[in-house]
């Protein structure tokens, strides 16, 4: 696999090279686009090897390809306070499993990011300690970000609670 | 009857001195505070587990304020998501501008003229400047201050009031275009920028002589909502809020966009964390944002009149007269309203410093003249997250201050 003149990438494809599938450097972007099953792996080796330190999880999204298969991308944005640099970690999730590890584990900041991705995309994360839907109730139906999920439709109207 | 009275009294004074020494708890109880919560500024529910008046654990529930950003930028053009971005922090609208755009040029791979790059950091600063009054105004406001409130209020009037001459509008500004700004500043611009800058400037001596050694101000404020270092790399917290930890991670310094490179500031950071740092860090802040300020109006002067669009078709309408009198321009004008601009295919992210940390735009495009996904990366929602954390053990009343001093922003959080 090439790593795009990054040392970031040589770094990763020399440590774990058959967790890559693909990898880019696109408008300054480094990329990489891993094996959806082996995803804490590779993001424990990223936070605590010496050369990359990548030490915050500033972001985790997902991307709805509708008609490609599979079908989710779950996008994992790092950044290495010490090193100053970036880098994108991907992963595709087939939209019957629709299901990935989650980071919780290893930075308590993917809890609400993850928990945001469940809501909006509907993609679960393995042993994460508190799914629940982020931005939305809990009687929403549907998850609102996928590309099926019309912008018009109307939900139910919800009771009181108690 | 006087005589039970004695006694009662009495009777009760001796128990509580027999309770005095003893580590009192009594049973849990469970408080709703908001959504709407006239000492809190901004729509969120806390639920708080309570031990007298001290928090166990606190649930944030957020999304009050969620209005599909995200749903509705992917079923418009990549124009039309520019006055969504104004009400992501509708305290510094235009530096989600500024972000959005930028992370759209970098798809686009275009640059903007210098004059242009220049605006953009000074209404940047300004908005971030409007966003720290805001924040250490109403801070004080919900810990009863209400004259240093009205001082932080009116600065940021003045603010605004820079904005409107610049952009026509106070608060939603919608001032930045892909690959320029909407138009140049006004003539006038300078000399008024400067008059007003002078007049915050004085307002921000009133305001610091009346709260940064203010005994109640500073008793509420230190050593409350602490976090440390490492807590906050690890829930990603970015902003004043990690540098009142001593961290000088500030973006314009670190990956710096557009002219900040060539820009003379300082971050100031904190020791501990706590809330009283977090003030320090914001006040300093708006000193920095004043003397940015000051350094672009210099440079525009400087640099003179000169186009703040890129020439770039793609991207920016033909010019009025042409459109008027020519065929092709009116065509390029008509397909440029109606279909907007096609972006290449392809995925970016950008990062920029806002008012609250971290404020990144990660955007995918499939060549269309619709995004396929516009992620905003919120510092608010992020920041607030390990509020709990902050929390745990601390006294009721320490959740005003800290709440205020994480600065969450409904808009922004709930997108």
């Amino acid at each position: 696999m090439d790593d795009c003149g990054s040392p970031i990438l040589r770094r990763l494809l020399d440590s774990l090279p058959d967790a890559v599938r693909e990898t880019h450097v696109r408008l300054g972007d480094v990329t990489a686009q891993i094996d959806a099953e082996r995803v804490l792996e590779v993001l424990r080796f990223l936070r605590d090897d010496p050369e990359l330190e990548f030490d915050m999880l500033s972001d985790v999204t997902a991307v709805d390809y509708l008609g490609e298969e599979p079908r989710f991308e779950v996008v994992y944005h790092l950044y290495s306070l010490p090193k100053n640099h970036r880098l994108r970690v991907k992963a595709r999730v087939s939209e019957q499993a629709a299901e990935i590890s989650s980071a919780v584990e290893l930075w308590p900041s993917a809890n609400w990011l993850e928990r945001e991705v469940w809501d909006l995309y509907g993609i679960r994360f393995r042993d994460h300690p508190d799914l629940r839907r982020l931005l939305l109730y809990e009687e929403f139906e549907g998850h609102p970000l996928r590309k099926d999920y019309p912008k018009e439709r109307r939900q139910p109207l919800v009771g009181p609670r108690n | 009857m006087p005589e039970v009275s004695n006694r009662l009294t009495y009777r009760r004074l001796e128990t509580q001195e027999d309770d005095f020494g003893r580590d009192l708890h009594t049973e849990h109880q469970l408080l709703n505070m908001g959504p709407s919560h006239p000492a809190t500024h901004g729509t969120v529910k806390f639920l708080i587990e309570l031990d007298g008046e001290t928090i166990c654990d606190i649930d944030i529930q957020v999304g009050y304020l969620h209005r599909g950003f995200e749903k509705e930028c992917e079923s418009g053009t990549w124009y039309q998501a520019i006055p969504y971005t104004d009400r992501l922090n509708y305290n510094s609208a235009i530096l989600a501008n500024v972000g959005y755009c930028l992370a759209v040029e970098k798809l686009l791979e275009i640059e903007t003229p210098l004059r242009c790059q220049w605006l953009r950091v000074m209404a940047s600063e300004l908005s971030r400047l409007g966003d720290h009054l805001t924040r250490c105004g109403a801070a004080c406001l919900e810990l009863q201050a209400m004259t240093p409130f009205l001082y932080g209020i009116e600065a940021r009037e003045l603010c605004w009031d820079l904005q409107e001459i610049l952009c026509g509008a106070r608060v939603t500004s919608n001032y930045v275009r892909i690959g320029g700004v909407k138009h140049d500043m006004p003539r006038e611009f300078p000399a008024v920028c400067r008059e007003y800058i002078a007049k915050i400037r004085a307002l921000l001596r009133d305001f610091e002589a009346v709260v940064t050694s203010n005994r109640i101000f500073v008793d509420r404020l230190t050593g409350t909502g602490v976090i440390s270092q490492e807590d906050c790399i690890r829930y990603a917290v970015t902003g004043p809020i990690l540098r009142s930890t001593g961290v000088p991670l500030d973006l314009r310094k670190a990956q710096p966009y557009l002219v900040y490179d060539e820009i003379d500031f300082d971050v100031p950071v904190g020791e501990v964390g706590d809330n009283y740092d977090r003030y320090l860090v914001c006040v300093e802040e708006m000193q920095q944002s004043l003397r940015i300020v000051e350094q672009c109006l210099a440079q525009l002067e400087k640099l003179g009149p000169g186009p703040v669009d890129v020439l770039d078709p793609r991207v920016r309408w033909p010019a009025k007269g042409r459109v008027f009198n020519r065929m092709e321009e009116l065509i390029q004008q008509f397909k440029a309203v109606t279909e907007g601009p096609r972006v290449p295919a392809g995925e970016g992210y950008l990062a920029i410093e806002s008012a609250n940390g971290e404020l990144g735009f990660y955007l995918v495009s499939d060549g269309s003249a619709v995004p396929v996904k516009v992620r905003c990366r919120p510092p608010s929602l992020i920041n607030l997250a390990p509020m709990g954390k902050m929390l745990k053990g601390a006294m009721l009343a320490d959740l005003i201050p800290t709440f205020d001093f994480i600065n969450m922003v409904g808009g922004e959080c709930d997108r």
